[in-house]
């Protein structure tokens, strides 16, 4: 039922970007649901970026690193969305022997650089792939997309005074807001909204864009600030599209039922 | 020894790909690096672990990253960046760790590193290096920008008698031959013994070796005669039994049917008296001192 509303979904071009949201997130839905695994409120709320991320804004010059590494459906739907990752591929989601860990896995898909999902390594990383391409006089930028909650980790704050410390121009933080963390609300658990004050404050050029608003990404990424890095945060709704999982805790952790997945998917096609 | 080190560093300014980052750490020893690699010599800050990202990020993309602190800040604080950033993608960062073991003496605790190397060699393709000689260098610091494995390299002090040459670096030397058994030292710990060895006539003597690679390589044919031939065994290091080189010894004689009755394992302790000294007196705590290791060699000692 929910492959035959997936192909229903006729996105003569992939700048249509509403219909190319629809089916990405259709498809995530798919294998989530066929894997019976959840975090799909994280990767709901990050797949527009990463959309915009893999469709229009990096180059064979760029290089990305998703630190908040919970995010892997979205990233594994969205490399699928360019045809870097196949159907079969995404079926492979989960299961035992495949490349498609839950996480993104150290080795096995040429376009994830690192292993992720401790959080808190993402910044410090992409400021090496940073530093090195200054090193080397080779353009382009290291392309970080981190989670709110991740910010509680005091590495990432070392990362950033880091970055900024050292001028890097050629890397872009973007923090997918969604408000929602592990076991509570961001400002419930360790409170340091608003967020893009402390990345103003410790000096970084920082904007703030609608998170499922893909043109406003696209737009977001043309600055470039004299010195770095460049700061997004981008305002997101965690389960965003599902109204259901929308803005709750527990769509962070369950799978759905098949009425729950029959739901969604009503929802997200008619939408 | 971090002289020694720092100058053979700066025989490789020449190489393009090479960064160094420091978490604030190296005064009055690693300038004429700084001033021979300029702006690829990074003070990363008080930031271990972010400074073991960025070193994993610049070895993605090509570059021989080297990161330097003390020990215990090397190994320990950004344990899950080793583990995750740089291990589990095989990068070959070189991670230093000065002062090893008891090395910042009565700095306490905090300074100490008496678990480094066995905490680390958990890490799946980790080398750890543990030199014992200033000489090592010269041929450890090119090998080190040719490797593709993570390495940890534990610098001490040299030890050995000023005017004594070492032989050059290899994971297993002998250093002195002997009719009492065998000791074996790992890094700097078999330089301070070598010259109490040569002291004893050759019936009273063991067989000095020093060992200076882990993963524990097989054991050279030589080294397995001693033992085989002389049945008191000491295996003595500044590190704590749990993940010790001694251990991995014994695993591997074991596999080789050649465990002995006669064998001891001096190893740090930790804190026995709750004081704290300088290294020597740490090491004497342990047994670790010369005449400690000596002594079980004497014809009436009980192993």
């Amino acid at each position: 039922m929910s492959g035959s509303r997936l192909e229903a979904v006729d996105c003569p071009s992939v700048a249509d970007l509403a219909c190319r949201s629809r089916k990405a997130k259709l498809r995530l839905l798919q294998m989530h649901f066929e894997s019976g695994v959840g975090h799909l409120g994280g990767n709901l709320s990050s797949l527009d970026l990463l959309l915009a991320i893999y469709h229009d804004i990096l180059t064979s010059d760029d290089q990305f690193v998703l630190s908040k590494g919970h995010s892997a459906g979205a990233l594994y739907v969205a490399l699928w969305s360019v045809g870097r990752l196949t159907d079969d591929d995404l079926k492979q989601f989960h299961r035992d022997g495949t490349r498609m860990s839950a996480h993104p896995p150290a080795q096995g898909i040429e376009d994830v650089l690192f292993a992720t999902g401790s959080l808190g390594h993402g910044v410090g990383l992409a400021a090496g792939l940073a530093m090195g391409r200054r090193f080397q006089r080779r353009p382009g930028r290291a392309i970080c997309l981190t989670s709110d909650g991740e910010w509680n980790e005091g590495s990432m704050w070392e990362a950033l005074i880091f970055a900024k410390h050292q001028d890097l121009n050629n890397q872009v933080i973007i923090v997918d807001e969604n408000g929602l963390q592990g076991f509570g609300s961001t400002t419930e658990v360790a409170n340091i909204a608003p967020l893009a004050d402390k990345f103003r404050a410790f000096g970084c050029t920082t904007l703030q864009i609608n998170g499922h608003d893909q043109m406003a990404l696209i737009e977001a990424m043309e600055t470039r600030p004299e010195e770095g890095p460049l700061v997004i945060v981008a305002k997101t709704i965690k389960g965003s599209g599902v109204s259901f999982m929308e803005n709750r805790m527990e769509w962070h952790y369950l799978p759905m039922t098949a009425a729950q997945y029959e739901s969604a998917c009503v929802e997200v096609a008619n939408t | 020894m971090r002289q020694a080190f720092c100058d053979s560093m700066v025989r490789e300014q020449s190489r393009e790909d090479f960064v160094f980052l420091t978490g604030d750490l190296g005064f009055k020893a690693l300038e004429p690096l700084r001033e021979a690699i300029h702006d690829r010599f990074i003070n990363a800050g008080v930031a271990e672990q972010n400074m073991v990202s960025v070193a994993a990020g610049l070895a993605r993309q090509g570059f021989r990253a080297w990161t330097y602190s003390i020990a215990p800040f090397m190994f320990a604080r950004p344990f899950e960046q080793i583990r995750n950033d740089v291990c589990l993608h095989r990068l070959p960062v070189i991670m230093v760790g000065n002062g090893g073991g008891y090395g910042y003496g009565v700095m306490g605790a905090t300074h100490h590193a008496i678990e480094d190397y066995g905490v680390l060699l958990t890490l799946n393709g980790l080398d750890a290096l543990i030199p014992a000689f200033d000489s090592d260098f010269t041929t450890l610091i090119p090998s080190l920008f040719t490797t593709q494995r993570p390495t940890y390299l534990r610098l001490g002090l040299e030890e050995k008698p000023k005017d004594w040459t070492a032989p050059p670096f290899a994971p297993w030397r002998k250093l002195v031959s002997g009719q009492a058994g065998t000791l074996i030292a790992v890094g700097p710990i078999a330089g301070s013994v070598w010259a109490s060895c040569m002291e004893r006539p050759e019936e009273t003597r063991p067989n000095l070796w020093c060992l200076s690679q882990l993963p524990v390589a097989d054991l050279p044919e030589e080294l397995w005669r001693d033992i085989s031939q002389t049945p008191r065994l000491v295996i003595a290091e500044e590190h704590v039994a749990t993940g010790s080189a001694g251990s991995a010894i014994a695993l591997k004689l074991a596999r080789m049917g050649g465990v002995t009755s006669q064998f001891r394992h001096v190893t740090a302790l930790g804190y026995p008296s709750g004081l704290y000294g300088s290294q020597k007196f740490h090491r004497a705590e342990c047994g670790l001192a010369p005449a400690s290791l000596l002594a079980a060699f004497d014809d009436k000692a009980a192993l």
